[in-house]
C-alpha cells in the first residue's frame, strides 16, 4: 500500500528543523532534545520502509505528481537498491552526528538550535535527493543541499570557516551550474521527441544522438566530480571538512559528497550509457589518480581533520573506479562502498573531534601517547583508522575487494595499480596512530579525559555496524544487487565470463 | 459655403477600441485628475488624495486588464498604432503588479522620520536655508503620483505599441517622468540631481538614435507600423544598407534601456543617485516595458531579417551577461551593485530572445522566448522591488547606508531582514526554489531550444560569477561582527512591510509553484502584428 511514505520520510526531519527553531532561544537543550527525537523517529521510520522494501519491493514507495507542466517536471519519488541504502546511511549518521556534537555548536556564530535545524533540513533534502526519480527534482534538491552545508560550515567551524565555506559553495555552484545547462538540453531533447518530461523512466526511452549525449553526460559528470571529489577538483573538500566541526565534516564527507557517486550511477549511467562507456578510459585514469594521489597528500598532511579529508578523496576514487569498470562486481562494490565509507569515515571524523575538542588542536604535532591517557578513546581511533584502511573482517575491507576486483576483470593494469592505494592507506593511518597515540605523553595531553557514556554511544552503533556488515554482508548486497543488474543491462554490458571455466570437478 | 465643408466630409473619425484601451486611458486619465489635485487641493490633503487616486487607478487598470485576458480577443487597436495581444495583456498586469509595490514604497513616510523619501522642495538649492524651512514645514512634492501614473502609462504604451511612431511618443511619455524622479531624493541630492542629469542628457542622445533608426526604417519600408516593415521585408524592396543602418539605430535605442552592454553604462550611476524607491521601479519596470518593446520590434517587424541581427545580438547578450556579473564583483555599493546585477539580467533574458523559439516555427512543443522572457521578467521584477525597499530600511544619521561595507553583521542586528535580503540575493543567484531559478530554467531552455546553446554555457557561468557576489554579500551580513557604529535598521510603515511581503511572497511562490505563471505567460502566445 501506497500512503506516501516517502514524502513523509522528507517531511518529517523538515517540520523537525521548523520544529526546533521554534523551541525558545534560552531553552538549547530543550531544542537539541526535540532535534535528536525527530532524527530518531525519521530513523525509525527509515528502517520500516527499508524493510518494507526487502520484502516487497520498489512499487509500494513510488509517487508521481506532476509540478510544473511547462517543464515536464515531477514531483516523483522512488527507491532502487542504491537509493534505499543511501537513505538509509543518511537517516542512520543524523542522529549519530547530534549526539556526538551534541555540545560542538556552543562556541558557534549563532545559537546551538540552528545548528540542529540545519542538520535536518539537510537530512530532508537528503533524503529527497536519494530518492528522486525526475531530473529536475533532483537538480532543485541537490542544489538546495548546498544552502544548509554552507551555513553549518560558515556557521559553526574553525576561524577560516567563512573562506571554506564560500569556495565550497562556488565549487559546488560551478559543477551545478554546468549541470544545469545539460539539464536545460535534456528538456530539449525530450521536447522535441515529443512531450517534454523529466521522469527518468521517461528520459531512459529517449534516442539521443551521440554527440549530444556525450555532451549531456559531460555536464552532468563534472558536476558529480566536483561533488564526489575527484582529483583536480577535490580542493575544497580537506578546506571545508578541516574548518567544519566534525558532525558537520561527517555529513559532509558521509552523506553529501555521496550524491556525486550516486548520481554518476543513477544518472549518468542511467540517462547516458553509450557516453558513459566512451567515457570510461578518462574516468578510470582519474579516478586512480585520485586514490593515489589522495593517499599521499594523506600521508603529508599535519592536520587531523585535513588528513581524513585526503582519505575520503582517496576512497571516493575507488568507489569511482568500481562504478566505471562496468562490471556487476565493481558496481555492487561501489554502493556497498558507499555505505561502509559512510560508517568509517564517520567514525573516524567522529573520534578525531573528540580527541581534537579535548585539546584544541587538530595540528598531529600536538599529540602523542593518548593511549596511555585516555585507553578507550585510543582504541575507538584504531578501530576507526583500522576500517578506514580496510581491514579483513570489517565492514570496508569487502566493498573494497569487490571493486578491485571488479576492475581487475575488465581493466587489469588500473586495478594493479590502484591496489598501492590499500599500502598507502596502511601507511597514513598507522602513522597518523603512531604520532597521536603512541609513544611518550606530551605536554598538555597528560590530564586527556577518557570517553564519557554520550561519546561511547554515538559511536557504538558504528562499531556495530562495521563489524556485522564486515562478517555478514550479504543484506546490504541483496538489496543493492538487483538496482545494479539492472543498471547494468541499461549500459548494455555483460561481465565477462570467468577465464578458467568451472569444471564438474570442482563443483 | 458648402465648398468650405467638403474636406470635412472626407474626414472619417479614427475608429477607437476604448474597450480595449481602457486600462490604458484609465491610467493617463488618473494622471491628468492628479495633475489637477496638485493645481486645486489645499497641501495637507495632497498626499492622502494622490495616493488614493494612484492606487484606485492602478487597481482598477488592473481589473480591466485581467478582464481583457480572459474574454480574449487580439487585435490591432487605434487603426494599427497599439497591439492588444496577449503578450501586451501579460505585460500590463505585471507592470501594473509591480507599480503597485512601488507607489507604496513611494508613500512611505515612517522610516525618515514622517518625511518621505523625495525632497520637499526639489527647486531648492542643497543645503540652503531655504531647504531646512521646507523640511521644517513638511512640505513634499506630492506631483511624484501623477508623475509615477504617466510613466506606467508609457510603459504600458511601450510594451504594447505597435507602430514606430507610438514607440517613440510612448518612450518620451515614460521617461520624462523618470529623469524628474531620479533628481528628487530628499537625502545626497547632489547625487541624485547628478543621476537625473546623466540620466537624461544619455536617454536623450538615445532617443535620437531610436528616432534616427526609425527615419531610416520609414526610408526602407516607406511605413512607420511594424507589420507595414514586416511586409517589406519579405518583398525584399528596399535598400539592404538603409535597413542595416535603421535596424542598429534602433537597437542601440532600445538596448539602451534594456541595460544592455555597450549601452548601460547610465544604470549604476543612475540607480545608485535616485531615491532608492525610484531606483527600485526603475529597475523592475523600465526593463519590463523596454524588454518587451525590443521583442516586439525584432519579432514582429524584423524577424524576416532575423539572420542580420542574430549574430549582434549575440554578441550582446554575451557581453552584457559577462560585464554585467564580473563588474558587479567590484562594487562597494549595495545599490550600484544591484544596478550591475540588472544589467547581468538583461544578459540572461537577452539569450532567451535571441534564442528566437516560437511556437510558430515548428522547432519544437516546449517553451517559447516570448513565454520564457515574460515569466522572467515576473521573477525578476518582484524580488528587485523587495531588495531595494530593504535597502531603504538599513539607515544611519546620513540617509541610507549604502556602502556595502555598513552591511557588514547586519544578520546579528536585524535577522529577519537579512534573512529576507539574502532569500532575495539567493533568488538574483538562481538557487533552486526561489523565483529566480525557475525563471532562469525558462530562459535558458528557450536559448537553447533555439538553438543558442553556447549562449546557456555562457550564461551559466556568468551565474556562477555573479551567484560569488551575492553570496559575499551574506557572507558579509551573517558572517562579519557587527561594529560598533553599525546602521540602524529603521522600523518600516505598513507601505513598505507589505511591499517587501508581496515581493518575497512571489519570490516564494514563483519557486515552488511557478505553473500557473508559466501557464499565463504560455497563453500570452506570440506578438501578433
Amino acid at each position: 500500500m501506497n500512503i506516501g511514505w516517502l514524502t513523509l520520510l522528507l517531511l518529517l526531519p523538515f517540520v523537525g528543523a521548523i520544529a526546533t527553531m521554534l523551541v525558545p532561544k534560552a531553552k538549547a537543550l530543550t531544542a537539541k532534545q526535540v532535534a535528536l527525537g525527530f532524527s530518531l523517529v525519521t530513523l525509525v521510520l527509515t528502517a520500516i520502509v527499508a524493510i518494507g522494501y526487502h520484502r516487497n519491493g520498489a512499487e509500494d514507495y513510488a509517487e508521481t505528481h506532476t509540478w510544473i507542466k511547462a517543464f515536464g517536471a515531477h514531483y516523483a519519488l522512488g527507491l532502487d537498491g542504491v537509493g534505499i541504502v543511501l537513505v538509509v546511511l543518511t537517516a542512520l549518521l543524523t542522529p549519530i552526528v547530534m549526539i556526538a556534537s551534541w555540545n560542538d555548536a556552543s562556541h558557534g556564530r549563532w545559537s546551538e538550535k540552528s545548528f540542529f535545524a540545519w542538520i535536518l533540513g539537510l537530512e530532508a533534502l537528503s533524503i529527497g535527493v536519494f530518492s528522486a526519480t525526475d531530473v529536475f527534482l533532483f537538480y532543485v534538491l541537490f542544489e538546495a543541499t548546498l544552502i544548509p552545508m554552507y551555513f553549518l560550515i560558515g556557521g559553526f567551524g574553525g576561524p577560516q570557516r567563512s573562506y571554506a565555506a564560500v569556495k565550497f559553495l562556488l565549487y559546488s555552484l560551478l559543477g551545478g551550474l554546468l549541470m544545469l545547462a545539460s539539464v536545460v538540453g535534456l528538456y530539449v531533447v525530450s521536447a522535441k521527441a515529443g512531450e517534454p518530461s523529466y521522469l527518468l523512466s521517461d528520459l531512459m526511452k529517449l534516442d539521443i544522438s551521440q554527440n549530444t549525449e556525450r555532451w549531456l553526460f559531460l555536464g552532468f559528470f563534472f558536476a558529480f566530480a566536483v561533488k564526489a571529489p575527484m582529483v583536480p577538483f577535490h580542493t575544497w573538500l580537506p578546506d571545508a571538512a578541516g574548518e567544519a566541526t566534525p558532525g558537520t565534516s561527517v555529513l559532509l564527507v558521509g552523506i553529501l559528497d555521496k550524491i556525486g557517486t550516486f548520481g554518476m550511477i543513477r544518472f549518468c549511467l542511467g540517462l547516458f550509457p553509450n557516453a558513459s562507456e566512451w567515457a570510461t578510459p578518462v574516468v578510470l585514469v582519474l579516478a586512480l589518480i585520485s586514490v593515489l594521489y589522495g593517499a599521499l597528500l594523506a600521508i603529508g598532511q599535519t592536520d587531523i581533520k585535513r588528513l581524513i579529508a585526503y582519505t575520503s578523496i582517496s576512497h571516493f576514487g575507488f568507489i569511482v573506479m568500481g562504478i566505471f569498470a562496468l562490471t556487476s562486481q565493481g558496481l555492487t562494490g561501489s554502493t556497498l562502498y558507499m555505505f561502509n565509507h559512510g560508517l568509517s569515515t564517520a567514525a573516524l571524523f567522529l573520534v578525531a573531534g573528540y580527541l581534537i575538542s579535548r585539546r584544541g588542536s587538530a595540528r598531529i604535532a600536538d599529540y602523542g601517547g593518548v593511549e596511555k591517557v585516555a585507553p578507550v578513546l585510543a582504541g575507538t581511533f584504531l578501530f576507526a583508522g583500522l576500517s578506514s584502511l580496510a581491514l579483513p573482517g570489517l565492514s570496508p575491507f569487502i566493498s573494497e575487494f569487490m571493486v578491485l576486483a571488479g576492475t581487475f576483470s575488465r581493466h587489469k593494469v588500473i586495478a594493479v595499480i590502484a591496489v598501492l592505494g590499500i599500502v598507502l592507506a596502511a601507511l597514513y593511518i598507522l602513522l597518523m596512530y603512531q604520532r597521536t597515540m603512541t609513544g611518550p605523553v606530551r605536554d598538555g595531553i597528560e590530564k586527556l579525559k577518557d570517553l564519557n557514556a554520550r561519546e561511547v554511544l554515538a559511536i557504538a552503533p558504528l562499531v556495530v555496524l562495521i563489524i556485522g556488515l564486515g562478517i555478514f554482508p550479504k543484506p546490504v548486497v541483496d538489496i543493492i544487487k538487483p538496482a545494479v543488474d539492472e543498471t547494468m543491462q541499461r549500459v548494455g554490458v555483460t561481465d565477462k565470463a570467468p577465464q578458467i571455466p568451472v569444471t564438474e570437478g570442482q563443483k | 459655403m458648402s465648398a468650405m465643408l467638403l474636406p470635412l466630409a472626407d474626414f472619417t473619425a479614427p475608429k477607437i477600441e476604448y474597450n480595449e484601451l481602457a486600462p490604458l486611458l484609465v491610467v493617463f486619465g488618473a494622471a491628468c485628475v492628479g495633475v489637477l489635485v496638485e493645481a486645486f487641493l489645499p497641501r495637507p490633503l495632497r498626499h492622502l488624495v494622490q495616493l488614493a487616486i494612484t492606487v484606485v487607478a492602478v487597481v482598477v487598470s488592473g481589473v480591466l486588464t485581467g478582464i481583457l485576458m480572459n474574454g480574449k480577443k487580439e487585435l490591432l487597436a487605434a487603426q494599427g498604432a497599439i497591439s492588444v495581444d496577449g503578450p501586451a495583456l501579460f505585460t500590463w498586469l505585471i507592470l501594473l503588479a509591480l507599480s503597485l509595490i512601488s507607489v507604496l514604497l513611494f508613500a512611505e513616510r515612517s522610516i525618515d522620520g514622517g518625511l518621505s523619501a523625495f525632497a520637499g522642495q526639489a527647486a531648492a538649492v542643497p543645503g540652503s536655508e531655504a531647504e531646512r524651512e521646507g523640511t521644517a514645514a513638511r512640505i513634499e512634492h506630492t506631483e511624484i503620483f501623477p508623475l509615477t501614473l504617466f510613466a506606467v502609462g508609457g510603459m504600458m504604451l511601450f510594451a504594447a505599441s505597435n507602430d514606430l511612431l507610438v514607440l517613440f511618443v510612448a518612450l518620451e511619455v515614460f521617461s520624462l517622468p523618470l529623469y524628474l524622479l531620479c533628481g528628487l531624493a530628499r537625502r545626497r541630492r547632489l547625487i541624485s540631481q547628478e543621476a537625473a542629469m546623466k540620466y537624461f542628457l544619455l536617454g536623450a542622445f538615445s532617443s535620437a538614435f531610436l528616432l534616427f533608426g526609425i527615419a531610416l526604417l520609414y526610408g526602407y519600408a516607406g511605413t512607420m507600423s511594424l507589420g507595414g516593415i514586416a511586409d517589406a521585408l519579405s518583398s525584399d524592396t528596399g535598400s539592404d544598407t538603409i535597413l542595416l543602418a535603421g535596424t542598429g539605430l534602433l537597437g542601440v535605442g532600445l538596448l539602451f534601456k534594456v541595460g544592455g552592454v555597450p549601452f548601460h553604462s547610465w544604470t549604476p550611476d543612475v540607480y545608485q543617485g535616485a531615491p532608492t524607491p525610484v531606483t527600485g521601479f526603475m529597475a523592475a519596470c523600465t526593463k519590463i516595458a523596454a524588454f518587451v518593446g525590443l521583442m516586439r520590434v525584432f519579432y514582429v517587424a524584423l524577424g524576416g531579417s532575423r539572420w542580420d541581427w542574430a549574430p549582434m545580438m549575440w554578441i550582446i547578450a554575451i557581453l552584457t551577461m559577462v560585464v554585467g556579473s564580473i563588474v558587479a564583483i567590484t562594487q562597494t555599493d549595495v545599490k550600484r551593485m544591484l544596478a550591475y546585477s540588472s544589467i547581468a539580467h538583461a544578459g540572461f533574458l537577452l539569450t532567451a530572445f535571441v534564442g528566437l523559439a516560437q511556437a510558430g516555427s515548428g522547432v519544437h512543443n516546449g517553451i517559447t522566448s516570448t513565454q520564457a522572457v515574460l515569466f522572467y521578467l515576473v521573477s525578476y521584477g518582484f524580488p528587485t522591488i523587495g531588495a531595494f525597499a530593504v535597502v531603504t530600511l538599513v539607515r544611519d544619521a546620513g540617509g541610507e547606508a549604502t556602502h556595502l561595507s555598513r552591511w557588514a553583521g547586519l544578520g546579528k542586528k536585524s535577522p529577519l531582514l537579512a534573512g529576507i535580503f539574502a532569500f532575495f540575493l539567493l533568488s538574483f543567484a538562481g538557487i533552486p526554489l526561489t523565483a529566480g531559478f525557475t525563471g532562469k530554467w525558462a530562459v535558458f531552455s528557450a536559448a537553447w531550444t533555439g538553438g543558442a546553446w553556447p549562449l546557456v554555457v555562457v550564461a551559466v557561468l556568468s551565474s556562477l560569477v555573479a551567484a560569488f557576489f551575492y553570496v559575499r554579500v551574506i557572507v558579509l551580513m551573517f558572517f562579519s561582527d557587527l561594529p560598533a557604529d553599525a546602521p540602524d535598521v529603521a522600523l518600516p510603515g505598513w507601505q513598505t512591510t507589505s511591499a517587501v511581503a508581496l515581493g518575497l511572497a512571489a519570490t516564494v511562490v514563483l519557486g515552488l509553484v511557478p505553473g500557473p505563471v508559466l501557464d499565463l505567460a504560455a497563453r500570452a502566445g506570440e506578438f501578433i502584428r
